[in-house]
Parts: structure tokens; C-alpha cells; sequence
């Protein structure tokens, strides 16, 4: 099977550049997968888990915090709001976001700003979910 | 000489402790600066390659002929909305009044701006003036972070589609070396008509046909917003770098200045010294032929 580059991008770095033979993407219609070859797309994505790796061989995630990604010349790039592979997750930290993010859910107090708390919470729970796997 | 050796050697003394605050700043500055310049560095890839993708899916939604958006609409009123970024703190030579001189020739031009203010120093500024802000950003640290620009350009993005003014202008200081910024006016919405700096070349070929999923028009919804941040968080990581460096340069100058101010001291130092022994070799020369005639 043949190999492609992928990329994910945040603002402050770059998270992966690696050369692959799939990628699997959150798309906002729900996941789908890239191979080699593919004709150039560009699909915006929601929070959720990137997969990647060899066929065969070990499958690497991510945990993508919404963004966008482009395909073309056999190249993948992710631009990603916020992007962390599995191994970098500070458990510890995710758990007391998923703690903090229900507190506030829970209270419901008139000035909560509620979509950005649900945000927060499922970042937290990806990054937990992601993490565990490893 | 009007002072007495004493008062000169107090004076000395409380110089060098002030030039040991500025070298100490300057030093804190030129540090925290190499950390910053990296960062500048490290938004350019994303940054580009944003760009590009934005201008082919906005290409491509002009093709579609679908109702677009309301954030990627054009729109012709003159209603302003201008983020102004200036550091929390002074010591920075000219670097806050520079921008807020800026602000106040926009202000003059169009006086109905509403304004995002990031930075103590504009704060301060603006509300002894009376002025009302849109939002207010302090104490944002010395290491911008993403999520502070999201926050910004939630609040630019939320205020833009409803429509609360036509066009987004982000003021702030551009980065060229570690003695040179420039300030600078850089415009983000409409989106049509954003700086072109914001617009990078795209280096693949344009015509290339994309694939929308799901759509073109979803696939904006993503991209702009994250575009915004992206604008704002540049401007802000830049500013910053302007900031430390105009920080240092005018900590080297106060430095310098104390330094000669210092020498000067020695000077006169040594001069009352002299004259005070001159004169007591003068007593005793006198003394002495008193004795002897």
C-alpha cells in the first residue's frame, strides 16, 4: 500500500509529520477515512479522535479539538484549534478539566455560558478517552 | 565645587542601584524576546497554509453561486470595530503612546468605533477619555497563547454577524527587528477585503478542484473563525515581540545614560578630593613658613 505525508498543524506547532498509509478523520457528518491518492478534499471536522499509522503496524491518535483538513499532491494537512497525540495527554490535567467543566454544568447559574462549558467538557472527555488507550 | 565629597559618593550610589533595575529589565526583556521571536517563526506555516485554504474556499463558494455565510459577506457600511494591543505594563520607550496615538487619528477619522482593548495601557487610556469598550482584555501574561485569541475572536466573530459593525481592523505593532517595530493597521473583516498580507499567495495551483465535505459553505464556517484566531493571535505574538524589544533598546538606553551620568560623578568626585587636599598641603606649606620667618 502506498504511503502519503500527513501533517497536524496548531497555531504554536507542529504536532505530527510523519509519512502514512491511512488517516481516519472526524468529519462534521462523522468519520471517514484518506488514503493515498486521494483527489484533493477539504473537510471541515469536529472535536474527535484522529487516527493514523502504517497498515500494518501500530495506529497512532489524536485528539482534535476541531479544525479543518486539506488534501492535495498526495499530502494531508490538519489545522487544527487545539491537537494532542496520545502519549503527550496529561491525564491528570484532562481528568480535572472533565471535573470542572461538569461543576459548572451542574450549578446553572443564569451568567453560564452553556455551549462553551459542553465544549469544554467534551474536549475533556476525548482527551481521556484518547489517553486511555495507551 | 558646590557639593562636598559625601553627597557626591550618595549620589553615585543611588544611580548604580538604578542602573542595576534597568540592566537587570534589560536583560529579563532580551531574554523573554529570543522565546517570543520563536514564536512568531512558529505561527507562519499554520498561518500560510490557512490562508491558502481560505482563499480556495471562498473561490469555490463564489463559483458555487449558493447563498454564502453571513460571516463571509461583503458588506459596504462604515461602522468600525478596531482591537487595539498594547502591553500591560510601561517602560517601553514610545511603544504604548505610539499605538494609542494611532488610535486616537482612527478615533478622529471615525468617531462611532467601537473598540476591543487588550493591554492595561490603552485601557487606561481610553476610560480616563470616557470610552466605552466592546471587550477588555488585562493582564494577558508575557507568553500569548491561542486560546486568549480565541477568546477575542469569539467575541469579534459573534458581535461581526450580528451585526454590530461592517469592518474588523486589528491595530498593533509589526515585528521587523529587535529596534524596529512599526506600527500597523491590519484589516480582517470583511473577509473580502482583508489585508493582503492575511492573504498569502496560494503556491499550489488555484485551479485545482476540491472536494467540499460536506460543503463549501460548512467548510467556511470552520475555516474563517479559525482564521480570525489565527489574525488576532499573530498580531498579539508580534505585538509582544515589539514590546519586549522596545523594552530592551530602552533599558540599554537608561542604562547607558546612568552610566555616564556615573562617569561624570567619578569626575567631580575626584576633583572635590583634589581640592580638598590641595588645600590642606596649602595650610601646612603656610603653617610652615609662619614658623619659620
Amino acid at each position: 500500500m502506498s504511503s502519503f505525508r500527513f501533517e497536524v498543524v496548531t497555531q504554536e506547532r507542529t504536532v505530527v509529520s510523519t509519512d502514512v498509509e491511512y488517516v481516519v478523520l472526524p468529519g462534521l457528518d462523522g468519520k471517514f477515512g484518506i488514503l493515498a491518492d486521494h483527489v484533493p478534499i477539504m473537510a471541515a471536522l469536529q472535536i474527535g479522535i484522529v487516527e493514523f499509522g502504517p497498515r500494518k503496524g501500530r495506529r497512532r491518535k489524536i485528539a482534535l479539538g476541531g479544525g479543518f483538513a486539506e488534501m492535495h499532491d498526495n499530502k494531508l494537512v490538519v489545522l487544527a484549534n487545539t491537537a494532542e497525540l496520545a502519549e503527550e495527554i496529561d491525564i491528570l490535567r484532562a481528568q480535572r478539566a472533565k471535573e470542572r467543566a461538569e461543576r459548572r454544568l451542574a450549578e446553572k447559574r443564569d451568567d453560564l455560558d452553556f455551549t462553551r462549558a459542553q465544549i469544554a467538557l467534551q474536549k475533556a472527555l476525548l482527551r481521556l478517552e484518547v489517553a486511555d488507550g495507551e | 565645587m558646590a557639593q562636598s565629597g559625601r553627597e557626591i559618593k550618595r549620589r553615585i550610589a543611588s544611580i548604580e542601584s538604578t542602573q542595576q533595575i534597568t540592566k537587570a529589565m534589560e536583560m529579563i526583556a532580551a531574554a523573554k524576546l529570543r522565546r517570543t521571536q520563536e514564536a512568531v517563526l512558529a505561527t507562519r506555516p499554520y498561518f500560510e497554509r490557512l490562508g491558502t485554504s481560505l482563499s480556495h474556499a471562498l473561490a469555490a463558494a463564489e463559483r458555487s453561486g449558493e447563498d454564502i455565510p453571513e460571516i463571509v459577506k461583503t458588506r459596504t457600511g462604515q461602522r468600525h470595530c478596531l482591537v487595539v494591543l498594547t502591553a500591560d505594563r510601561g517602560l517601553a520607550g514610545g511603544y504604548n503612546s505610539a499605538v494609542i496615538r494611532h488610535a486616537e487619528e482612527f478615533l478622529k477619522e471615525y468617531p462611532d468605533t467601537q473598540m476591543v482593548i487588550v493591554g492595561r495601557k490603552a485601557r487606561d487610556h481610553f476610560r480616563r477619555r470616557n470610552q466605552t469598550f466592546l471587550a477588555e482584555y488585562v493582564n494577558l501574561g508575557d507568553d500569548p497563547n491561542p486560546r486568549q485569541a480565541q477568546d477575542i475572536g469569539q467575541v469579534i466573530y459573534d458581535f461581526y454577524v450580528h451585526d454590530l459593525f461592517d469592518r474588523v481592523t486589528i491595530l498593533y505593532t509589526k515585528f521587523i527587528n529587535t529596534v524596529t517595530h512599526r506600527v500597523e493597521f491590519r484589516q480582517v473583516l470583511p473577509i473580502a477585503e482583508r489585508d493582503p498580507e492575511l492573504a498569502p499567495q496560494g503556491r499550489t495551483s488555484p485551479q485545482a478542484l476540491y472536494l467540499y465535505e460536506p460543503s463549501v459553505n460548512e467548510v467556511l464556517e470552520v475555516v474563517v473563525p479559525l482564521f480570525i484566531d489565527a489574525a488576532i493571535f499573530q498580531s498579539l505574538v508580534e505585538a509582544k515581540a515589539s514590546e519586549l524589544g522596545a523594552r530592551m533598546t530602552a533599558m540599554r538606553n537608561a542604562s547607558d545614560n546612568a552610566g555616564e551620568l556615573i562617569k561624570e560623578l567619578n569626575l567631580s568626585f575626584n576633583r572635590a578630593r583634589q581640592a580638598v587636599i590641595t588645600k590642606e598641603i596649602a595650610e601646612i606649606v603656610g603653617g610652615a613658613d609662619a614658623l619659620e620667618s
